[in-house]
Parts: C-alpha cells; structure tokens; sequence
C-alpha cells in the first residue's frame, strides 16, 4: 500500500525534519554543554519553529503526533495516518 | 514515558526491491553492533548513572529507536512484494520459511538478537567506554554495508545513520571525562 503526497506535503514534511533534525543535534549537543546559553538560544528557535510547523502541518494533512491530534473532527485522523514506512516520508 | 511521532528520522523511498541487500542491511536491526542492541545498551544503563549522564544516554537511546525505525523500513521496502521467483534467486528462502516477509532482529548471518550483544556494568567509565566503542562498531559496519552496496537510494539514508555514529561517539566522550559529574 503507497501512499502519494503531493509536492506540498512532501515539503512541509521534508522542513519538519530538518528542522526537527537541528533539535535533535542540539538536545544532544547541550547535554553535555547544558551552560551554553548560545546553544539554548539556537535550540529554542527550532523547537518554536518545529512545534508550529508541526501544527500547520497538522491542520492540512493530519497530526503526525498525538500533540498536535485534532479532536474537534468527526473522524480520529491519528489513526488514519499512513505509516512511515510506507515510503510517505 | 515516550511519545511517537508517525515520520521517520530521515526518509526511506526505495523503489526496488531486493532481498538479497535485505539479508545484509537487517544487521543494523538485530545484529551484534545494530541499533536494536545500541537502543537497549544505553537505555539499560542509564539507570545507575550520574543523573547528568542519564539523561544523555536517555536522548541518544531515544535517537537509536528511531534509527531502528529507519533499518526496519529499509529492509521492509527492500522485501516487499517479491515473488515466490524472487525469493529463492536472492536465497531469502530460509528467512522467509521461518518469518515470512515480517521484520525480525537477527544478523546479517542468521544470528538471532541476544542482549549478550551489549553490557551494561553499573560502572560510569567502564559503560561509556563501551558506549563510545559501540559507535565505532556501528559506523564500521555502515562502512562495511557502503563498499557492499552502491544503490543510491539504500546509501544514503545509510551514510546519514553512520554521520550519527560519529556525532553519538563525540558525545560519549564529552561524558566519559574524568569529572563527568560537572558537565559544561
């Protein structure tokens, strides 16, 4: 089973990885350097960035996480989310 | 506690399937120095760390499980859909009797995954050091995985889990300082 996203979504997907890659560098990174405020700073600008990009994400294709799950819709849209491995991302 | 987000790390698109590459990627999943085994090694051991430590074997442990992810859905890909044709010319006969086309942790070799892949000894220097050995094992086994293999959609989400072994090994050692207790 494929799923096809449009070009959009793959981009907005492909943004959400990127910048949630920076997160994930950074969390690590800070760590071991948890004085570095340089590194906080730069940390919390990608997590800001990553959480509405999660959000704007959601509203137009579906929660890629529970977080950001709509639950005013009549349908659970978490569930109707295609696997990842699935080739979607 | 965990929370899921339904996207891989770095994206997988592998439009040709090919069970013989399968049966040597599924290492990284189940096998001796695989992430599986990377996974469990730091997320057993943080335990009984400093708290500092903890929390960096808890973020790359977390990081590893999404690594898992990635091998899992390569080697998926790479097995899906093959005709019966297809599965005895790639010799994938002897996999597929036991587990069909279903994702499995053993070895390249057939060697089941066993937690005897990893230690974890209740000792700050002697559980990093085999931490930042870990890595290095993971990133000469993507090596080994990159002169075996050329098709660009397999190598490059592999040459991006091997980039993180290197990353992860740079962090073990910051750790693995003699006062690892004041991190700065």
């Amino acid at each position: 089973m494929n799923f096809k996203m449009n070009t959009e979504q793959e981009n907005m997907l492909h943004d959400i990885s990127v910048v949630d890659f920076v997160t994930v560098e950074m969390a690590e990174y800070l760590d071991t350097h948890p004085m570095d405020r340089e590194a906080m700073e730069y940390f919390n600008h990608y997590m800001r960035m990553k959480n509405q990009m999660m959000r704007d994400y959601a509203n137009k294709y579906g929660p890629l996480s529970l977080s950001v799950a709509d639950n005013s819709c009549k349908e659970w849209k978490w569930a109707l989310q295609p696997m990842p491995w699935e080739g979607g991302c | 506690m965990w929370n899921y987000e339904k996207r891989l790390q770095y994206p997988v698109k592998i439009t040709q399937p090919n069970a013989k590459l399968a049966q040597v990627i599924i290492s990284q999943f189940g096998g001796p120095d695989g992430e599986l085994a990377a996974s469990m090694r730091y997320l057993s051991q943080r335990y009984t760390m400093p708290f500092n430590v903890a929390g960096l074997l808890t973020d790359i442990g977390t990081e590893e499980l999404a690594h898992m992810e990635m091998i899992s859905a390569i080697v998926y890909q790479l097995t899906k859909d093959l005709s019966m044709d297809e599965i005895e010319s790639y010799g994938f006969d002897k996999y597929y009797v036991d587990h069909t086309l279903a994702l499995w942790p053993q070895s390249a070799g057939g060697v089941p995954f066993n937690s005897c892949f990893f230690q974890s000894k209740g000792d700050a220097i002697t559980d990093l050091t085999e931490d930042m050995a870990a890595e290095q094992k993971a990133r000469s086994t993507y090596d080994n995985i990159l002169r075996l293999i050329h098709d660009q959609e397999i190598c490059d989400p592999i040459r991006f889990l091997r980039a993180r072994e290197i990353v992860h090994f740079q962090r073990f050692g910051e750790a693995n300082r003699e006062d690892c207790s004041e991190l700065v």
